[in-house]
């Protein structure tokens, strides 16, 4: 004691001797101790953090945008393999190289955005433990096992599509070229698993399965195979098709529309094609996986339904109603532009049947956009006798829309045989009875399609859902399957009699495609908030209840500008990425010099159509 | 003005005029919402704008009119008629933004929803009361002394009492609505009432009382049975 006496008094004389200097360093010292005291707050806290927000941006807001681009990107990433993949087999085949090019040309947009996509999801993933770290610790607990099958299908995939990629030029020939198909086979098959592990945890988010007993990977297994799982894995994979198909499109539109030679024009006319082929082919079954998905939802939880499909959700609806529209308007609009414009003389011989296709696409879409609860004033409501219309209220329902859904596939099939058959003369001698047999199984079953819509309505709901609309699905599938062989058959042995000329297709299919394009992000940037907003106040409905400040869902029209924000931002990331992608292919053409002086008066150069281009074709 | 321009306007006009005055007197019809019947027209004029740009002649036939009488370029007499137009249509949209943003004693439009989503606690449940034709019966014979006078004796939404409501008791007989939903959102709805009906159900436009005060869930449940019976309906099941 006495020592410690000492030394006290020792240090005592010492401040006496240096006040001043002293005084400062203890102010200082205190003044750099300050974050301490946050420190030891965050490393003993009381109680364990569940949310952390950016006050005035709000992390909700950014998880959304962030998620959004993110999905949008992977579900582009994820897409474009599959028909990159499918235009290389039929290229090899068939020995037609520009069907090579093409491939190559979409695997180079898709190599491009490979890199920002995993971007997005490793800043999402930073984003979602810090703001969510409650729930991300939960989905950790249970999804554990997949997390690290997911690392793993990661690498595989990176290093398929490496190989993919730079092996293109040195695989070209025999068993190399086999190799390098085998290897885009790969792609797709991670891809698919890519797509299918992370829909685990986003689906168990809206229908858990929890067990409460197992190991690890029982537990992640049980999860993972939840309710809905599977009906968003296949709706997913085909939108992704639809969305990789148009966005190439879009990206065949651009270039067409600022293509500065024939060659160019013909080259990018073709691929606009493709593209439109290949989002019109995703989305004819589209409809049917989505009402599947619905169907589930519904079962596993009429809440959940009902917020969808008669809640305050259920306006989405006809907003996706209105952007599907627009999408079948544009597609066919496109394949009837090709019509008229690429095979020479043919306007006045399509003109009836497109007049046709098009009164019955508008019908269809008036019914299916039609609400069953109407927009009314109080005095329109009145009239009504409520906001259900005593007459168009019918079009408000499931079975009309089912209905309208499947002859809009139908038109836009037949559209697309229409372009197909178009310019050419059967010369089989069964050609009269083929036409007659299409002609009847297209009208049966558009009749068969008809009737089952109207008496959808005097059966029970659970007849309609289980026999009724699947027969439509079906009978529009037995049409497919039917007309198009047939109709392969028939011109197999057919004469062209005006060839097809590419590279004529007026500006305006440029910006159809573009049009096509942006609808389709639209629509995903809606459903995408249909799903999430579908669990309401739940992170992990029925079992994690949000309890952020942002445990409420979003109003329509809020909800509704974020999904126009979230559109735009992906239609420049996407921009910027081919930009970035296309920039050594214009350093190669060497533009700036020769190719510009080859049009007149240095004009920038319209897309087919235009007098200019017609004197330079001649 | 060209014949390729006069039908698309024809059409249109052709269009609304069914919409606004013959539609409406359809036997069993009412007016239509301006909302809709704009929406119709819009699809018209879409339908319009694609047929006449699908080649370059009939486009050049459709735009070219507008585009010369816009821009004033060998319309002769029309003269006086452009600078009408120019001066009326900004004084339209003009009129068309005060109209729709200055305060006015008109409610809004209704976005009412009708069916919102039950509460957790109702979504799984059954009807525990046996399917049989003396519970359904008794059901009716509940319906008849406590529904009916709003939901009409034929379950068609016009009873004695209907008249009285805005908006209408809900018309059982139309395949749009009962058969559109499960027995336990009847038995919620029924239970609580126009009071129960939860936030997104807003403006809460409903004059439904709540039974739970008055009647003993087993009636509830044979209320159910017999509506659905009498309006020759099926609740919607998935089995």
């Amino acid at each position: 004691m006495r020592h410690q006496g000492g030394l006290i008094q020792r240090v005592i004389q010492t401040i006496r001797g240096s006040r001043g200097i002293l005084a400062g360093l203890m102010v200082a010292a205190g003044l750099f101790a300050l974050p301490s005291f946050g420190l030891a707050a965050d490393a003993a806290p009381a109680v364990a953090t569940e949310y952390r927000d950016i006050p005035g941006i709000g992390s909700r807001n950014i998880v959304w945008v962030i998620a959004q681009l993110h999905l949008l990107l992977a579900g582009f990433v994820l897409g474009v393999p599959i028909f990159a993949w499918l235009c290389e087999v039929v290229g090899w085949k068939s020995g037609e190289k520009r069907y090579d090019k093409l491939a190559k040309e979409f695997t180079k947009l898709l190599t491009s955005s490979y890199a920002t996509t995993a971007l997005f999801g490793g800043i999402l993933l930073f984003l979602l433990i810090a703001f969510y770290p409650k729930l991300m610790n939960y989905l950790t607990d249970i999804f554990f096992p997949s997390f690290i099958f997911y690392c793993i299908l990661f690498l595989l995939e990176t290093a398929t599509l490496y190989l993919y990629w730079y092996g293109w030029d040195a695989m070209q020939d025999g068993g190399k070229k086999t190799f390098h198909i085998f290897l885009g086979f790969l792609l797709n098959l991670f891809a698919f698993f890519i797509m299918i592990v992370p829909n685990s945890w986003a689906t168990f988010q809206a229908s858990p399965v929890v067990i409460a007993e197992g190991t690890d990977l029982q537990r992640a297994w049980a999860a993972t195979w939840n309710p809905t799982w599977w009906p968003v894995n296949i709706h997913r994979l085909i939108a992704n098709v639809v969305l990789g198909g148009y966005i190439c499109g879009a990206y065949a539109g651009i270039r067409y529309l600022a293509a500065r030679n024939a060659e160019e024009r013909d080259h990018y006319d073709w691929m606009g094609y493709v593209g439109n082929f290949i989002g019109v082919f995703g989305l004819l079954p589209l409809p049917f996986a989505g009402y599947w998905l619905m169907r589930e939802i519904y079962q596993y939880n009429q809440q959940m339904g009902i917020t969808l499909m008669g809640g305050f959700l259920s306006w989405l609806f006809i907003l996706q109603a209105m952007l599907i529209g627009v999408l079948f308007l544009g597609s066919n609009y496109y394949f009837w532009l090709g019509i008229t414009h690429r095979i020479p003389g043919s306007e006045g011989q399509y003109k009836k049947p497109i007049m046709a296709m098009l009164v019955i696409l508008l019908l269809c879409l008036g019914v299916w956009m039609t609400p069953h609860s109407l927009v009314a004033s109080l005095e329109e409501a009145r009239k009504m006798g409520g906001t259900h219309h005593p007459l168009l209220g019918v079009f408000g329902v499931m079975s009309a829309k089912m209905t309208v859904a499947n002859l809009m596939i139908l038109v836009t099939f037949m559209s697309f045989i229409m372009y197909w058959r178009a310019g050419k003369q059967e010369t089989a001698t069964w050609a009269k009875v083929a036409r007659a047999v299409m002609g009847a199984v297209l009208v049966i079953a558009a009749l068969a399609v008809i009737v089952l819509g109207v008496w959808g309505y005097f059966v029970p709901a659970i007849i309609r859902i289980n026999y009724f609309s699947t027969s439509q699905v079906l009978i529009v599938l037995f049409v497919m399957l039917t007309i198009t062989p047939l109709t392969a058959l028939l011109l197999k042995s057919a004469r062209t009699t005006t060839e097809m000329v590419w590279g004529r297709m007026p500006p305006r299919a440029g910006y159809a495609l573009v049009l096509n394009a942006v609808m389709v992000i639209l629509l995903m940037t809606l459903m995408g908030y249909a799903r999430s907003s579908s669990r309401v106040h739940w992170h992990i409905y029925g079992v994690m209840r949000d309890s952020s400040q942002y445990a409420f869902s979003p109003a329509l029209g809020y909800a509704a500008a974020f999904m126009a924000l979230n559109t735009f931002l992906f239609c420049m990331l996407v921009a910027f990425i081919f930009w970035v992608a296309t920039m050594g292919d214009k350093g190669k053409a060497g533009y700036g010099g020769g190719a510009k002086g080859e049009l007149p008066h240095g004009m920038p150069a319209m897309a087919g159509g235009s007098q200019s281009l017609s004197k330079l074709k001649g | 003005m060209g014949g390729s321009l006069g039908k698309p306007i024809i059409l249109v006009a052709i269009i609304y005029l069914l919409l606004k005055f013959v539609v409406p007197n359809i036997p069993g019809s009412a007016p239509l919402p301006s909302s809709l019947i704009f929406l119709y027209l819009m699809l018209t004029t879409s339908g319009i704008v694609i047929f006449a740009t699908l080649s370059g002649e009939s486009k050049d036939a459709f735009w070219g009119p507008i585009q010369r009488f816009m821009t004033g370029e060998n319309i002769g007499g029309l003269q006086m008629l452009r600078y009408g137009v120019l001066i009326l249509f900004p004084l339209l949209v003009g009129w068309q933004t005060y109209s729709s943003t200055a305060p006015s004693d008109q409610p809004p439009a209704e976005n009412r929803t009708i069916h919102p989503a039950p509460p957790g606690e109702y979504t799984g449940l059954s009807n525990p009361v046996a399917k049989t034709p003396d519970n359904i019966m008794q059901g009716k014979g509940f319906y008849a002394a406590f529904c009916s006078p709003c939901h009409g004796g034929q379950f068609d939404g016009k009873g004695p009492a209907a008249r009285g409501f805005n908006p209408p008791p809900a018309n059982f007989s139309d395949p749009t609505t009962i058969a559109m939903l499960q027995e336990s959102y009847l038995f919620w709805r029924i239970k609580k009432g126009g009071v129960g009906l939860p936030i997104e159900g807003m403006p809460w436009k409903s004059a439904m009382p709540r039974w739970e005060v008055e009647l003993p869930d087993e009636w509830i449940w044979k209320i159910i049975m017999g509506e659905y019976d009498g309006a020759h309906q099926s609740p919607r099941t998935w089995e």
